[in-house]
């Protein structure tokens, strides 16, 4: 469903230009779970910000589920997120006034969805986190594994097709972490991509495949065996 | 988006900001109490000039001697008639009119012992008594009969009577004008300021045909009338132009009503408040820059919430009115917060000062309730541009 071909992403800083990426090219099937992991700089998050439409390649092609995304509008890349990508973020961007349940409601609320289709969906997704008990708690009454988890009932209650984290256990404690990645792999097993970026090779050893990458370009071809 | 949801989120973010919204709600409000307490004052100065208008008589008629009008043809200038107490007689006798005065005006030195002031002296009827709506302190109105009588009788204004005798008590006492020597019959009760440059307090009154004797007139100043039915104003005026048209053989005379004068000051002291409330209006500016740079704070201070909008897939045009619908509530709060001051402001106003009526127009509170309006979307369309114009790559960056 995802595929990248001949990436390249540059910055202009000052005089020079700095490659983010470099000639990445990249597949990724319906419900797989990848890791893409490497060193602070190395990309990893420019590519993530291009695979969820957030950002687009300086050069080469990225195509969605079939669709050219370069070519697409913004309104159009819009909806993309909105109806085919969930984001998980490492600083969980809740918003502190609303309660769990009204930040789960917030991407129903922008598009559009009745009062009372968000209720019952922002309940269903809560639920499916262990949340529910807590929907009317606000952020800052919350752990942080379950503001994760809060943050992760956000980017499915859409049903999205792929579900993009960077870093999401970044912020975590060991316990709290087991808990949002073992949410996030229940996820996928039943059909969801799975998409997450980290620096930490013991959450990459839980992907079926591991991607690296390393001063913008992808470090060795995918492993079957990981 | 429904359209309760928008404001919802809109009233949900103002919330979390209280001192903030407060302080620009604040700022709106002070923008439209000034506008409704200027424009207030300014209908309360018009309503005040109509009312003294009416407590003159609105329903008068008013002759002058010689046309002011130029017509074609014959250039202004030919022979004009004197205005005599004749023809006052015979517009006396027409059915549309209650009553009529005479007036013929001087200004004499009147004297009392060594005592002398200079004073404009009115000769006219008993008659002018009702249609100026006088009040009497002491005495009474010059004694009503024959016009043409030539009496002595003297009624002095309040401040003259005050000045001339210092305490001594006026009626029945002499005082000489230029050869004339008159006897004081009565003082009016004190009026206050005239609004049509006559101060009737500094005046004095005596019969007119001994006025016009003593000024050495043979044309009247004026000749004031009050008509009967209100509605009939125009025919009036119409009956007494034929009159003294015949009586004349020309048309030498101007006619001209109260109610003509009061509509020309009406509307010049509207343009007045007009000119009030734009002036007010700067501070309502002033208050939309505020919101302005309220908004221009918030958006960058929630750059992150911003950003994540934008990842969720929020369209860019319902982030704009997220944002424009958080300056339009700020602005209309300011508003209705504006309206209570005003209203209350203007109601304290009434409270101390009854005599002088002050009111907000109609048209005040509409036209403020719509500037606070514009002064939201105004001010508020650039900031929340800005907003829908951030990268969410770089606003999600940071916390």
């Amino acid at each position: 469903m995802i595929e990248l071909q001949g990436v390249w992403r540059t910055y202009p800083v000052g005089e020079g230009v700095v490659h983010a990426l470099r000639d990445v090219s990249l597949a990724i099937a319906p419900g797989e779970h990848v890791a893409l992991i490497g060193p602070s700089g190395s990309g990893k998050s420019t590519l993530l910000h291009i695979l969820g439409c957030l950002d687009r390649p300086s050069q080469g092609r990225y195509c969605l589920e079939g669709r050219d995304v370069g070519t697409l509008s913004e309104a159009e890349r819009s909806q993309l997120r909105r109806t085919r990508i969930g984001f998980v973020f490492q600083f969980f961007h809740l918003l502190a006034r609303l309660t769990a349940q009204g930040n789960v409601e917030l991407p129903m609320l922008f598009a559009g969805v009745p009062r009372e289709e968000r209720k019952a969906r922002a309940a269903q997704a809560l639920a499916s986190v262990g949340l529910l008990p807590r929907a009317g708690h606000r952020p800052d009454q919350l752990s942080g594994g379950e503001r994760q988890r809060v943050a992760i009932a956000r980017a499915v209650v859409m049903n999205p097709a792929m579900v993009l984290a960077d870093e999401p256990t970044g912020n975590l404690d060991r316990a709290s972490a087991q808990e949002v990645m073992g949410v996030l792999e229940a996820m996928n097993r039943q059909g969801l991509t799975l998409v997450v970026v980290t620096h930490d090779p013991v959450l990459a050893a839980r992907a079926r495949r591991v991607v690296h990458l390393s001063d913008g370009m992808l470090a060795d071809a995918p492993a079957g065996e990981a | 988006m429904a359209f309760l949801d928008l404001l919802g989120f809109a009233l949900g973010a103002l919330r979390g900001h209280r001192l903030r919204t407060a302080l620009s709600v604040t700022g709106v409000a002070i923008g439209i109490t000034a506008v409704l307490a200027l424009t207030a004052l300014g209908e309360g100065a018009r309503r005040y000039i109509v009312d003294e208008f009416a407590t003159l008589g609105s329903n008068l008629v008013i002759v002058l001697p010689g046309k002011v009008e130029t017509t074609g043809g014959m250039p202004f200038g030919g022979v004009t008639h004197d205005l005599t107490l004749e023809d006052h007689s015979a517009l006396a006798r027409l059915g549309r009119l209650a009553r009529t005065a005479p007036i013929a005006v001087a200004t004499e030195t009147l004297r009392f012992q060594d005592l002398g002031r200079s004073v404009p002296i009115l000769g006219t009827t008993a008659d002018y008594q009702e249609i100026r709506r006088l009040r009497l302190a002491l005495g009474a109105f010059l004694p009503s009969g024959d016009p043409d009588r030539s009496g002595t009788e003297i009624v002095l204004g309040a401040k003259v009577a005050r000045e001339l005798f210092r305490g001594e008590h006026p009626l029945g006492q002499v005082v000489r004008a230029g050869p004339a020597r008159f006897r004081v019959v009565g003082v009016l009760a004190p009026r206050g300021l005239s609004m049509l440059g006559f101060d009737l307090d500094e005046a004095a009154f005596i019969p007119v045909r001994t006025a016009m004797r003593l000024f050495n007139r043979t044309s009247l100043f004026r000749i004031v009338a009050e008509v009967r039915i209100f509605a009939e104003m125009d025919q009036a005026k119409a009956d007494v132009l034929a009159l003294l048209k015949d009586r004349h053989r020309a048309e030498d005379v101007t006619v001209y009503t109260q109610d003509a004068m009061l509509a020309s000051f009406s509307a010049i002291l509207r343009a007045l408040t007009l000119s009030l409330a734009g002036i007010a209006s700067v501070s309502l500016v002033v208050a939309g820059v505020g919101i302005m740079n309220v908004m221009l704070v918030s958006v960058t201070e929630r750059r992150a919430e911003i950003g994540l909008l934008k990842a969720l897939g929020a369209p860019a045009p319902r982030i704009l009115l997220a944002f424009l619908a958080e300056a339009v509530i700020l602005a209309a709060l300011g508003g209705a917060a504006g309206l209570a001051a005003g209203a209350a402001g203007v109601g304290l106003l009434a409270f101390v000062y009854p005599e002088f009526p002050v009111a907000i127009p109609l048209w005040a509170v509409g036209a403020a309730v719509t500037l606070s309006f514009l002064v939201g979307v105004g001010f508020g369309v650039w900031p929340a541009r800005r907003a829908t114009q951030l990268d969410p790559v770089a606003a999600l960056a940071r916390r």
